[in-house]
């Protein structure tokens, strides 16, 4: 007998399965229902998209950020920017959107680095205020009053014409569906990208730093370099997120586009709900927050106090929220990162 | 722009950010707690008070004063039903805990007194000013100075002089040895939250009677409370009153040069002391 280290099983190996399966069915979904239901879709995407990057942050990175609001402003105002100011195309803007946010990322880093801890999650808030009043002063994007996108850019992106040809659409049909394509690219890179992290050397690094710092140092594992780098991937994904969701909406302004209640508030909620430090959680969070969103929304403050309440709860009574309670009674688990050893009979000579 | 007045101006209004303050840095003392929902707590008291002035027809000090052993009271039971269950060596659990207390505060408050904008009326005292010859100073930005330092006098006693405070100090330095001493931690860290309501109490009364206020506007509270205890560097309420006069500081003067950029200059302070000091400037020894 031999034996090798494994970290798959036997719903991983069906989860792969199911997951190149929902993939085919998501991209030729557009075909068969109608523009509402790809709008709420793409909301659906962008929320666990954000959700996966805070979750890499928070639930393996160890750095409770409530500033990600920063990011997703960044982006989007980095594509408005682009596309207004300089007349590009915001769909190759996108990208570029991403990397501003990720610029700001790296000087963020270096001061709410150098808090320790819980201050750091008040340090982003506080990098997240100046980003949001700086950007306030930016006349050419409207300032504090926002600006929408000029119809014109929106009608020649990329793309449409493709999109509104193949499913015989009109421009503003054509847009949702290139949105939401890309909500589905972005969110599949997303979490194909995480459990590739996780699964990696770094991954393990990553875990190591989180559960006890002192003794990954121990080890030789750079908890200084793990942190720059989880931080700087979650804000160029925040932010290329960020300007994909405004790019549907059209429309910008400060106190939208850098809301700590959309951006930080319900992507916590969702991570906590669904289950914190699992790819799977967000998941079931964002299925959870979407049927709350539609059924109570309206209500307003009382939604929102209960989503407060709900939170609380779960954090006082299940951590590890419902993957987590899910997993404890099946060991079910999609997305396994836990190295396991496993006998293999050694083969004959 | 006039310098001295532009000075005067900031330290007093530092004297209200060191009120901010005080509550979070003795709960962030005493159990290493960050409470997010510190801001929002003082709105909560604003409104406390707001509401006793009206339904007793009293004047606001003396609602203050009601409104204190309630605000206790709310610390206290905060303390004992929810923080006290998540506090421990991960710092993800209260963090998450005490923001999601702040969404449940603001829209607490939303549906009970609408998002309409209030004040606590204080009477001639609002536009009263004492004319230095050299320098006009207004009477409300004078007592909320007084008060600060008050404040922070009469915590100090409590810090130093009382069975009380010392049993602070030790849970702060050392739990276990502590409770091996016949101290219950998880008692001493409900006092303590309830004495930084009282604080806070204190802080919404001139938070309230200074300027209006809606549900919405904790957060940027706990912003500035935060700075101010940063830049006093954990070590003393006297260095939190020193963050708060920077910060206020910095606000007037950026406010002197265009009034939009009043906020921004304040965190702006406080990244470039961040730069410069990271840890504070008056950090303590350890920890």
């Amino acid at each position: 007998m031999t034996h090798t280290v494994t970290t798959r099983t036997r719903a991983s190996r069906l989860a792969t399965i199911a997951a190149v399966l929902l993939i085919a069915a998501g991209l030729a979904l557009p075909a068969f229902v109608d523009r509402s239901m790809i709008k709420d879709l793409f909301f659906i995407l962008t929320m666990l998209t954000l959700a996966q990057y805070w979750n890499l942050l928070a639930g393996y990175g160890g750095l409770v950020s409530v500033g990600q609001q920063a990011f997703v402003g960044l982006g989007a105002y980095g594509l408005f920017g682009a596309a207004i100011v300089w007349g590009m195309d915001p769909v190759l803007a996108l990208p570029l959107a991403g990397l501003f946010a990720l610029a700001v990322a790296i000087p963020t880093a270096f001061f709410a680095f150098r808090l320790a801890g819980a201050y750091f999650a008040i340090g982003t808030w506080v990098v997240a205020e100046v980003v949001r009043l700086s950007i306030a002063q930016w006349k050419a994007v409207g300032g504090g009053t926002g600006t929408s996108l000029p119809r014109s850019v929106q009608a020649d992106m990329t793309g449409t014409d493709f999109v509104g040809t193949l499913f015989g659409v009109r421009s503003a049909a054509a847009q949702d569906i290139l949105s939401y394509w890309l909500a589905l690219a972005l969110a599949v890179a997303t979490i194909g990208g995480i459990y590739l992290l996780l699964r990696s050397k770094a991954g393990l690094a990553l875990a190591a730093v989180r559960d006890n710092a002192e003794a990954a140092r121990a080890v030789g594992v750079d908890a200084g370099r793990m942190k720059w780098l989880v931080f700087l991937a979650a804000s160029f994904g925040t932010g290329l997120t960020g300007a994909l969701i405004y790019l549907q909406k059209g429309r910008i302004s400060p106190e939208a586009a850098f809301s700590v209640t959309d951006w930080t508030a319900y992507v916590i909620f969702i991570t906590v709900i669904g289950g914190i430090g699992t790819i799977e959680g967000p998941i079931i969070g964002i299925l959870v927050f979407f049927v709350l969103q539609t059924l109570f929304a309206d209500y307003g403050s009382t939604y929102l106090l209960a989503l407060g309440m709900i939170g609380i709860l779960v954090m006082l009574f299940a951590p590890r929220g419902i993957w987590g309670a899910i997993t404890d009674r099946t060991g079910l688990q999609f997305f396994p990162i836990r190295r396991r050893l496993q006998k293999t009979p050694r083969p004959e000579p | 722009m006039n310098w001295l007045d532009t000075i005067l101006q900031g330290i007093l209004l530092g004297g209200l950010y060191a009120l901010f303050a005080a509550g979070l840095a003795l709960v962030f003392g005493i159990m290493r707690l960050v409470n997010l929902a510190h801001g929002d707590l003082i709105v909560l008291g604003a409104y406390l008070v707001m509401y006793l002035v009206g339904a007793l027809g009293i004047n606001p000090v003396l609602a203050a004063l009601f409104a204190a052993p309630l605000m206790f009271a709310l610390g206290w039971a905060i303390q004992r039903l929810v923080l006290n269950r998540v506090l421990g060596p991960d710092i993800l659990p209260p963090l998450l805990v005490t923001f999601g207390l702040s969404i449940v505060i603001q829209n607490g408050l939303q549906m009970g007194f609408t998002a309409d904008s209030r004040r606590i009326s204080a009477g001639p005292l609002e536009t009263a000013s004492v004319d230095l010859g050299f320098v006009t100073l207004g009477v409300m930005p004078l007592l909320t100075f007084a008060s600060a330092i008050a404040v922070i006098l009469v915590l100090n006693w409590i810090f130093y002089h009382t069975a009380m405070g010392r049993a602070f100090r030790a849970t702060s330095d050392d739990p276990v040895t502590a409770s091996l001493m016949g101290i219950r931690p998880k008692a001493i860290f409900a006092q303590a939250t309830g004495l930084a309501m009282v604080v806070v109490t204190v802080a919404a009364l001139y938070l309230g009677m200074r300027a209006n206020f809606d549900p919405t506007i904790g957060p940027a509270r706990l912003i500035y409370a935060f700075e101010a205890v940063i830049i006093g560097g954990l070590g003393s309420l006297w260095g939190t009153l020193a963050g708060g006069i920077i910060i206020g500081v910095a606000q007037t003067f950026g406010a002197a040069v265009n009034p939009e950029w009043q906020i921004l200059s304040g965190h702006i302070a406080f990244l470039a002391v961040l730069l410069v000091r990271p840890r504070g400037l008056f950090p303590r020894a350890f920890d």
